[in-house]
Protein backbone atom coordinates (compact mmCIF):
# COMPACT_ATOMS: atom_id res chain seq x y z
CA UNK A 1 0.00 0.00 0.00
CA UNK A 2 2.78 2.47 1.06
CA UNK A 3 3.91 1.97 -2.62
CA UNK A 4 0.82 2.70 -4.14
CA UNK A 5 0.52 5.89 -2.17
CA UNK A 6 3.74 7.61 -3.10
CA UNK A 7 4.02 9.82 0.18
CA UNK A 8 0.77 11.18 -1.02
CA UNK A 9 1.75 11.90 -4.77
CA UNK A 10 0.21 8.75 -5.63
CA UNK A 11 -2.09 9.91 -8.07
CA UNK A 12 0.07 12.27 -9.52
CA UNK A 13 2.55 9.62 -10.50
CA UNK A 14 0.28 6.91 -10.92
CA UNK A 15 -1.32 8.77 -13.71
CA UNK A 16 1.69 10.26 -15.64
CA UNK A 17 3.01 6.57 -15.75
CA UNK A 18 -0.32 5.39 -16.65
CA UNK A 19 -0.90 8.32 -19.48
CA UNK A 20 3.07 7.26 -20.86
CA UNK A 21 2.29 3.56 -21.06
CA UNK A 22 -1.35 4.73 -23.44
CA UNK A 23 0.56 7.40 -25.29
CA UNK A 24 3.30 3.86 -26.06
CA UNK A 25 0.41 1.94 -26.62
CA UNK A 26 -1.70 4.16 -28.98
CA UNK A 27 1.57 5.55 -30.93
CA UNK A 28 1.98 1.97 -32.15
CA UNK A 29 -1.68 0.83 -32.54
CA UNK A 30 -2.21 3.83 -34.56
CA UNK A 31 0.62 3.67 -36.65
CA UNK A 32 -0.27 -0.16 -37.39
CA UNK A 33 -4.10 0.72 -38.40
CA UNK A 34 -2.84 3.43 -40.84
CA UNK A 35 -0.53 0.93 -42.84
CA UNK A 36 -3.50 -1.86 -42.57
CA UNK A 37 -5.65 1.05 -44.00
CA UNK A 38 -3.05 2.09 -46.94
CA UNK A 39 -2.99 -1.13 -47.20
CA UNK A 40 -6.63 -2.25 -47.97
CA UNK A 41 -7.13 1.16 -49.96
CA UNK A 42 -4.78 -0.02 -52.32
CA UNK A 43 -6.15 -3.63 -52.45
CA UNK A 44 -9.57 -2.16 -53.39
CA UNK A 45 -8.34 -0.45 -55.83
CA UNK A 46 -6.44 -2.87 -57.55
CA UNK A 47 -10.03 -5.18 -56.96
CA UNK A 48 -11.89 -2.34 -59.12
CA UNK A 49 -9.30 -1.77 -61.74
CA UNK A 50 -9.52 -5.57 -62.34
CA UNK A 51 -13.63 -5.40 -62.94
CA UNK A 52 -13.02 -2.34 -64.89
CA UNK A 53 -10.84 -4.50 -67.01
CA UNK B 1 -11.33 20.07 -47.20
CA UNK B 2 -13.30 22.89 -45.80
CA UNK B 3 -13.20 20.88 -42.69
CA UNK B 4 -9.49 20.79 -42.83
CA UNK B 5 -9.25 24.68 -43.81
CA UNK B 6 -11.36 25.82 -40.58
CA UNK B 7 -8.72 23.62 -38.09
CA UNK B 8 -5.78 25.01 -39.48
CA UNK B 9 -7.17 28.52 -39.23
CA UNK B 10 -8.75 27.15 -35.75
CA UNK B 11 -4.75 26.71 -35.02
CA UNK B 12 -3.72 29.66 -36.41
CA UNK B 13 -6.07 31.29 -33.88
CA UNK B 14 -4.95 29.57 -31.09
CA UNK B 15 -1.38 30.30 -31.49
CA UNK B 16 -2.27 34.11 -31.65
CA UNK B 17 -3.87 33.72 -28.36
CA UNK B 18 -1.45 31.38 -26.95
CA UNK B 19 1.44 34.13 -27.63
CA UNK B 20 -0.97 37.19 -26.92
CA UNK B 21 -1.81 35.35 -22.86
CA UNK B 22 2.30 34.64 -22.85
CA UNK B 23 2.82 38.40 -23.52
CA UNK B 24 0.51 39.85 -21.29
CA UNK B 25 1.43 37.77 -18.18
CA UNK B 26 4.83 38.14 -18.91
CA UNK B 27 4.44 42.36 -19.04
CA UNK B 28 2.98 42.17 -15.89
CA UNK B 29 6.29 40.43 -14.09
CA UNK B 30 7.36 43.52 -11.57
CA UNK B 31 10.78 43.49 -9.79
CA UNK B 32 10.48 44.17 -5.68
CA UNK B 33 12.77 47.45 -6.30
CA UNK B 34 10.11 48.54 -8.32
CA UNK B 35 7.33 47.46 -6.10
CA UNK B 36 9.01 49.48 -3.72
CA UNK B 37 9.46 52.56 -5.75
CA UNK B 38 5.63 52.65 -6.45
CA UNK B 39 5.99 51.80 -10.14
CA UNK B 40 3.53 49.01 -9.79
CA UNK B 41 0.43 48.77 -12.41
CA UNK B 42 -2.75 50.81 -11.57
CA UNK B 43 -5.86 48.68 -10.80
CA UNK B 44 -4.47 45.21 -12.15
CA UNK B 45 -2.78 42.25 -10.79
CA UNK B 46 1.13 41.48 -11.03
CA UNK B 47 3.34 39.11 -10.18
CA UNK B 48 6.38 39.85 -8.28
CA UNK B 49 9.27 37.09 -7.48
CA UNK B 50 11.73 36.53 -5.13
CA UNK B 51 12.97 34.41 -2.15
CA UNK B 52 11.08 33.76 0.90
CA UNK B 53 13.05 35.30 3.66
CA UNK B 54 14.33 32.86 6.18
CA UNK B 55 12.09 33.05 9.37
CA UNK B 56 9.50 35.34 7.78
CA UNK B 57 6.81 32.90 7.39
CA UNK B 58 4.09 34.25 10.04
CA UNK B 59 0.72 32.70 10.73
CA UNK B 60 -1.59 33.21 13.59
CA UNK B 61 -2.90 30.80 15.47
CA UNK B 62 -6.04 29.05 14.05
CA UNK B 63 -5.69 31.43 10.64
CA UNK B 64 -5.06 30.12 6.98
CA UNK B 65 -4.11 33.38 6.35
CA UNK B 66 -0.30 33.59 6.80
CA UNK B 67 2.36 36.80 5.93
CA UNK B 68 5.62 36.46 4.69
CA UNK B 69 8.72 38.34 3.33
CA UNK B 70 9.54 38.36 0.04
CA UNK B 71 13.36 39.55 -0.32
CA UNK B 72 15.65 39.62 -3.81
CA UNK B 73 18.34 40.16 -0.87
CA UNK B 74 18.37 43.71 -1.19
CA UNK B 75 14.59 44.79 -1.33
CA UNK B 76 11.76 43.43 0.93
CA UNK B 77 8.00 43.32 0.40
CA UNK B 78 5.93 41.66 2.77
CA UNK B 79 3.39 39.29 1.25
CA UNK B 80 -0.22 38.41 2.53
CA UNK B 81 -1.88 35.25 1.29
CA UNK B 82 -4.87 33.14 2.27
CA UNK B 83 -4.95 30.12 -0.40
CA UNK B 84 -3.01 26.62 -0.59
CA UNK B 85 0.56 26.46 -0.33
CA UNK B 86 2.46 24.65 -2.85
CA UNK B 87 4.17 21.56 -0.97
CA UNK B 88 7.72 23.47 -2.50
CA UNK B 89 6.79 26.96 -0.66
CA UNK B 90 9.37 26.64 2.29
CA UNK B 91 11.96 29.76 3.90
CA UNK B 92 14.67 30.41 1.30
CA UNK B 93 12.58 29.07 -1.19
CA UNK B 94 12.06 31.07 -4.60
CA UNK B 95 8.84 31.92 -4.99
CA UNK B 96 6.28 33.71 -7.55
CA UNK B 97 2.89 35.36 -6.51
CA UNK B 98 0.54 36.97 -8.20
CA UNK B 99 -1.81 39.66 -6.62
CA UNK B 100 -1.89 43.33 -5.88
CA UNK B 101 -0.66 46.23 -3.67
CA UNK B 102 -3.30 46.53 -0.19
CA UNK B 103 -3.68 49.72 0.85
CA UNK B 104 -1.38 49.04 3.99
CA UNK B 105 1.53 48.80 1.63
CA UNK B 106 1.58 45.31 1.98
CA UNK B 107 1.01 42.44 -1.47
CA UNK B 108 -1.95 40.48 -1.20
CA UNK B 109 -1.45 38.00 -3.23
CA UNK B 110 -4.07 35.38 -4.77
CA UNK B 111 -2.33 32.96 -6.07
CA UNK B 112 1.46 31.56 -4.61
CA UNK B 113 3.56 29.73 -7.04
CA UNK B 114 7.37 27.59 -6.00
CA UNK B 115 9.76 27.55 -7.81
CA UNK B 116 12.15 24.56 -7.59
CA UNK B 117 16.16 24.55 -8.66
CA UNK B 118 18.20 21.92 -10.85
CA UNK B 119 19.62 19.97 -8.32
CA UNK B 120 17.90 16.86 -7.60
CA UNK B 121 19.70 14.58 -4.29
CA UNK B 122 18.22 12.02 -1.76
CA UNK B 123 17.60 13.67 1.49
CA UNK B 124 20.29 11.95 3.28
CA UNK B 125 22.93 13.79 1.11
CA UNK B 126 20.70 16.98 1.30
CA UNK B 127 21.28 16.73 5.27
CA UNK B 128 24.89 15.90 4.85
CA UNK B 129 25.08 18.71 2.97
CA UNK B 130 23.20 21.46 5.13
CA UNK B 131 25.74 19.91 7.99
CA UNK B 132 28.91 20.61 6.27
CA UNK B 133 28.13 24.15 5.19
CA UNK B 134 26.35 24.69 8.15
CA UNK B 135 27.85 28.10 8.95
CA UNK B 136 28.31 29.62 5.88
CA UNK B 137 24.75 27.86 4.19
CA UNK B 138 22.12 30.91 4.04
CA UNK B 139 24.99 33.45 2.23
CA UNK B 140 25.50 30.36 -0.72
CA UNK B 141 22.16 28.87 -1.23
CA UNK B 142 20.75 32.27 -1.43
CA UNK B 143 23.93 33.38 -4.32
CA UNK B 144 23.42 30.23 -6.43
CA UNK B 145 19.49 30.19 -6.24
CA UNK B 146 18.36 30.50 -9.79
CA UNK B 147 15.21 32.63 -8.75
CA UNK B 148 17.64 35.58 -7.50
CA UNK B 149 19.34 36.04 -10.89
CA UNK B 150 16.42 36.93 -12.27
CA UNK B 151 15.02 39.22 -9.56
CA UNK B 152 18.19 40.88 -9.80
CA UNK B 153 18.20 41.45 -13.29
CA UNK C 1 28.94 0.06 -50.37
CA UNK C 2 27.09 2.47 -53.16
CA UNK C 3 25.05 -1.09 -54.12
CA UNK C 4 24.11 -0.97 -50.62
CA UNK C 5 22.86 2.36 -50.12
CA UNK C 6 20.92 2.07 -53.86
CA UNK C 7 19.25 -1.04 -52.81
CA UNK C 8 18.45 0.56 -49.59
CA UNK C 9 17.08 3.59 -51.46
CA UNK C 10 14.88 0.87 -53.59
CA UNK C 11 11.31 1.37 -52.18
CA UNK C 12 10.51 -2.41 -52.42
CA UNK C 13 14.07 -2.97 -50.40
CA UNK C 14 13.40 -0.44 -47.80
CA UNK C 15 9.71 -2.00 -47.22
CA UNK C 16 11.04 -4.75 -46.52
CA UNK C 17 14.22 -4.08 -44.56
CA UNK C 18 12.26 -1.85 -42.29
CA UNK C 19 10.42 -4.46 -41.18
CA UNK C 20 13.37 -6.62 -40.44
CA UNK C 21 14.99 -4.13 -38.41
CA UNK C 22 12.03 -3.07 -36.62
CA UNK C 23 13.04 -5.46 -33.46
CA UNK C 24 16.42 -4.26 -32.49
CA UNK C 25 14.58 -0.64 -32.38
CA UNK C 26 11.61 -2.37 -30.13
CA UNK C 27 13.33 -4.86 -28.09
CA UNK C 28 16.31 -2.24 -26.29
CA UNK C 29 12.67 0.18 -25.94
CA UNK C 30 11.22 -2.54 -24.34
CA UNK C 31 14.10 -3.31 -22.14
CA UNK C 32 15.48 0.15 -21.22
CA UNK C 33 11.63 1.06 -20.13
CA UNK C 34 10.99 -1.70 -18.36
CA UNK C 35 14.14 -1.03 -16.55
CA UNK C 36 13.75 2.81 -16.04
CA UNK C 37 10.04 2.47 -14.83
CA UNK C 38 11.05 -0.12 -12.41
CA UNK C 39 14.43 1.23 -11.06
CA UNK C 40 12.39 4.63 -10.99
CA UNK C 41 9.35 4.33 -9.29
CA UNK C 42 10.87 1.93 -6.65
CA UNK C 43 14.72 2.38 -6.56
CA UNK C 44 15.71 5.71 -6.90
CA UNK C 45 16.00 7.18 -4.02
CA UNK C 46 13.33 10.55 -3.59
CA UNK C 47 14.34 14.11 -3.83
CA UNK C 48 14.88 15.85 -0.64
CA UNK C 49 12.76 18.60 -1.65
CA UNK C 50 9.98 17.20 -3.94
CA UNK C 51 9.58 13.41 -2.47
CA UNK C 52 8.25 10.97 -4.36
CA UNK C 53 6.31 13.65 -6.57
CA UNK C 54 10.24 13.91 -8.52
CA UNK C 55 9.40 10.52 -9.89
CA UNK C 56 7.57 11.96 -12.24
CA UNK C 57 10.70 13.08 -13.97
CA UNK C 58 10.87 9.60 -15.44
CA UNK C 59 8.33 9.86 -17.98
CA UNK C 60 7.94 13.89 -18.44
CA UNK C 61 11.36 14.29 -19.61
CA UNK C 62 11.88 11.52 -21.85
CA UNK C 63 8.16 12.91 -23.23
CA UNK C 64 9.65 16.59 -23.44
CA UNK C 65 13.08 15.14 -24.95
CA UNK C 66 11.35 13.16 -28.00
CA UNK C 67 8.86 16.15 -28.36
CA UNK C 68 11.75 18.03 -29.71
CA UNK C 69 13.68 15.63 -30.60
CA UNK C 70 11.27 14.05 -33.31
CA UNK C 71 10.52 17.96 -34.68
CA UNK C 72 14.24 18.61 -35.14
CA UNK C 73 13.96 14.99 -37.45
CA UNK C 74 10.94 16.52 -38.91
CA UNK C 75 12.71 19.55 -39.92
CA UNK C 76 15.83 18.61 -41.34
CA UNK C 77 14.06 15.95 -43.24
CA UNK C 78 12.01 17.88 -44.56
CA UNK C 79 15.14 20.82 -45.17
CA UNK C 80 16.69 17.57 -47.44
CA UNK C 81 13.56 16.90 -48.97
CA UNK C 82 13.22 20.62 -50.33
CA UNK C 83 17.15 21.04 -51.20
CA UNK C 84 18.16 17.78 -52.51
CA UNK C 85 14.43 16.56 -54.21
CA UNK C 86 14.79 13.29 -51.86
CA UNK C 87 11.30 11.64 -51.74
CA UNK C 88 12.21 9.28 -48.37
CA UNK C 89 13.29 12.54 -46.80
CA UNK C 90 10.00 13.88 -47.28
CA UNK C 91 8.37 10.81 -45.91
CA UNK C 92 10.41 10.94 -42.78
CA UNK C 93 9.28 14.22 -42.29
CA UNK C 94 5.74 13.29 -42.79
CA UNK C 95 6.10 10.22 -40.50
CA UNK C 96 7.57 12.21 -37.64
CA UNK C 97 4.81 14.18 -36.97
CA UNK C 98 2.00 12.26 -35.19
CA UNK C 99 4.42 10.96 -32.78
CA UNK C 100 5.87 14.21 -32.31
CA UNK C 101 2.28 15.23 -31.42
CA UNK C 102 1.53 12.58 -29.04
CA UNK C 103 4.75 12.89 -26.80
CA UNK C 104 4.15 16.51 -27.33
CA UNK C 105 0.92 15.98 -25.50
CA UNK C 106 2.59 13.72 -22.72
CA UNK C 107 5.09 16.15 -22.44
CA UNK C 108 2.65 19.16 -21.48
CA UNK C 109 0.14 16.91 -19.64
CA UNK C 110 2.69 14.83 -17.16
CA UNK C 111 4.26 18.28 -16.75
CA UNK C 112 0.41 20.21 -15.45
CA UNK C 113 0.12 17.00 -12.71
CA UNK C 114 3.63 17.37 -11.75
CA UNK C 115 3.16 21.02 -11.72
CA UNK C 116 0.19 20.88 -9.85
CA UNK C 117 1.77 19.74 -6.11
CA UNK C 118 4.93 21.29 -6.85
CA UNK C 119 4.75 24.83 -8.19
CA UNK C 120 0.95 25.04 -7.24
CA UNK C 121 -0.72 25.33 -10.62
CA UNK C 122 -2.01 23.38 -13.05
CA UNK C 123 -1.10 25.63 -16.05
CA UNK C 124 0.99 29.17 -15.77
CA UNK C 125 0.49 31.36 -18.95
CA UNK C 126 3.28 33.78 -18.68
CA UNK C 127 5.74 31.02 -18.46
CA UNK C 128 8.02 30.71 -21.64
CA UNK C 129 8.57 27.06 -21.61
CA UNK C 130 4.75 26.00 -20.92
CA UNK C 131 4.08 28.23 -24.16
CA UNK C 132 6.67 27.05 -26.73
CA UNK C 133 5.76 23.45 -25.35
CA UNK C 134 2.15 24.17 -26.13
CA UNK C 135 3.42 25.89 -29.60
CA UNK C 136 4.91 22.99 -30.69
CA UNK C 137 2.09 21.03 -30.41
CA UNK C 138 0.10 23.71 -32.99
CA UNK C 139 2.64 23.45 -35.21
CA UNK C 140 2.78 19.31 -35.53
CA UNK C 141 -1.42 20.32 -35.62
CA UNK C 142 -0.43 22.84 -38.75
CA UNK C 143 1.95 20.47 -40.15
CA UNK C 144 -0.48 17.53 -39.84
CA UNK C 145 -4.01 19.74 -41.24
CA UNK C 146 -1.79 21.04 -44.12
CA UNK C 147 -0.94 17.84 -45.90
CA UNK C 148 -4.02 16.64 -44.91
CA UNK C 149 -5.45 19.63 -46.72
CA UNK C 150 -3.51 18.84 -49.94
CA UNK C 151 -4.27 16.00 -52.22
CA UNK C 152 -1.29 16.09 -54.46
CA UNK C 153 1.90 14.21 -52.03
CA UNK C 154 4.74 16.10 -54.00
CA UNK C 155 2.53 19.61 -53.34
CA UNK C 156 1.96 18.29 -49.92
CA UNK C 157 5.67 17.28 -49.42
CA UNK C 158 6.59 20.75 -50.18
CA UNK C 159 4.41 23.12 -48.57
CA UNK C 160 4.66 21.07 -44.77
CA UNK C 161 8.92 21.16 -45.34
CA UNK C 162 8.45 25.12 -45.14
CA UNK C 163 5.90 24.99 -42.46
CA UNK C 164 8.51 22.23 -40.63
CA UNK C 165 11.49 24.42 -41.01
CA UNK C 166 10.07 28.07 -40.42
CA UNK C 167 8.20 26.45 -36.60
CA UNK C 168 12.04 24.97 -36.00
CA UNK C 169 12.73 28.28 -35.07
CA UNK C 170 10.39 27.34 -31.54
CA UNK C 171 13.02 24.25 -30.59
CA UNK C 172 15.99 26.60 -29.81
CA UNK C 173 13.76 28.76 -28.06
CA UNK C 174 12.16 25.57 -25.40
CA UNK C 175 15.62 24.97 -25.11
CA UNK C 176 16.68 28.28 -23.79
CA UNK C 177 13.59 29.67 -22.47
CA UNK C 178 14.55 28.99 -19.13
CA UNK C 179 17.67 31.04 -19.49
CA UNK C 180 16.29 33.92 -21.65
CA UNK C 181 12.81 34.53 -19.16
CA UNK C 182 11.59 34.39 -16.09
CA UNK C 183 10.12 30.49 -15.58
CA UNK C 184 8.84 28.13 -13.09
CA UNK C 185 10.98 25.15 -14.77
CA UNK C 186 14.53 25.40 -13.48
CA UNK C 187 17.86 25.81 -15.30
CA UNK C 188 19.46 22.28 -16.99
CA UNK C 189 20.66 19.55 -14.60
CA UNK C 190 21.74 16.55 -16.86
CA UNK C 191 23.76 18.65 -19.29
CA UNK C 192 25.39 21.13 -17.55
CA UNK C 193 28.69 22.21 -16.78
CA UNK C 194 29.87 20.93 -13.52
CA UNK C 195 28.24 18.01 -14.74
CA UNK C 196 24.72 16.06 -13.88
CA UNK C 197 23.32 17.93 -10.86
CA UNK C 198 21.81 14.18 -9.77
CA UNK C 199 23.64 11.18 -8.13
CA UNK C 200 24.10 8.36 -10.51
CA UNK C 201 20.88 5.99 -8.68
CA UNK C 202 18.79 9.05 -10.11
CA UNK C 203 20.13 9.73 -13.01
CA UNK C 204 20.80 6.51 -14.41
CA UNK C 205 16.82 4.89 -14.87
CA UNK C 206 16.60 8.53 -16.49
CA UNK C 207 18.85 7.90 -18.82
CA UNK C 208 17.44 4.66 -19.73
CA UNK C 209 14.57 6.03 -19.79
CA UNK C 210 14.91 8.55 -22.07
CA UNK C 211 17.16 6.04 -24.58
CA UNK C 212 14.23 3.60 -24.44
CA UNK C 213 11.82 6.48 -25.59
CA UNK C 214 14.62 7.23 -28.47
CA UNK C 215 14.71 3.50 -29.83
CA UNK C 216 10.74 3.33 -29.52
CA UNK C 217 10.38 6.27 -31.63
CA UNK C 218 12.81 4.86 -34.07
CA UNK C 219 10.47 2.26 -34.17
CA UNK C 220 7.20 3.51 -34.72
CA UNK C 221 8.80 5.66 -37.22
CA UNK C 222 10.11 2.99 -39.05
CA UNK C 223 6.43 1.51 -39.17
CA UNK C 224 5.06 4.53 -40.22
CA UNK C 225 7.40 4.78 -43.18
CA UNK C 226 6.84 1.70 -44.14
CA UNK C 227 3.35 2.52 -44.86
CA UNK C 228 4.34 6.20 -46.49
CA UNK C 229 6.67 4.61 -49.05
CA UNK C 230 3.88 1.69 -49.59
CA UNK C 231 1.52 4.82 -50.27
CA UNK C 232 4.21 6.64 -52.03
CA UNK C 233 4.62 3.69 -54.18
CA UNK C 234 0.58 2.94 -54.68
CA UNK C 235 1.06 3.15 -58.30
CA UNK C 236 3.57 1.33 -58.90
CA UNK C 237 4.63 -2.60 -60.34
CA UNK C 238 6.36 -4.07 -56.90
CA UNK C 239 3.06 -2.94 -54.88
CA UNK C 240 0.96 -4.14 -57.49
CA UNK C 241 2.79 -7.44 -57.24
CA UNK C 242 3.30 -7.58 -53.35
CA UNK C 243 -0.65 -6.64 -52.66
CA UNK C 244 -2.32 -9.28 -55.77
CA UNK C 245 0.49 -11.64 -56.34
CA UNK C 246 -2.40 -13.58 -58.51
CA UNK C 247 -4.16 -10.67 -59.69
CA UNK C 248 -4.27 -10.70 -63.65
CA UNK C 249 -1.57 -8.35 -63.85
CA UNK C 250 -0.60 -9.01 -67.36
Amino acid sequence: MDILAMGGYGYYIWSSFGLGLAVLVITVVQARRHHDAVYREIEQRLKAMEEVK
Amino acid sequence: MLAVGLAALGILVATALTLSAFQENMMFYVEISDVKAGKVPNNRNFRVGGLVKTGSVHREEGEIELSFVLTDTANELTVVYDGVLPDLFREGQGIIAHGRMGSDGNFMADTVLAKHDENYMPPEVAGSLAKQQAANSAATTEETDPATEETTE
Amino acid sequence: MWKFFHKLASPPHFYDLANKIIPWFIVPAILLITYGTIAGLFFAPMDYQQKDAFRIIYIHVPAAYISMMAYMTMAISAGIGLIWRMKLAHAVAAACAPIGAWFTFLALITGSIWGRPMWGTWWEWGDPRLTSELILLFLYFGYLALRAAIDDTSKADRSSAVLALVGAINIPIIHFSVEWWSSLHQGPTIVREGGPAMPMEMLLPLLAMILGFTFFFGAVLLRRLRTEVLYRERRTGWVKRMIQPAGGEA
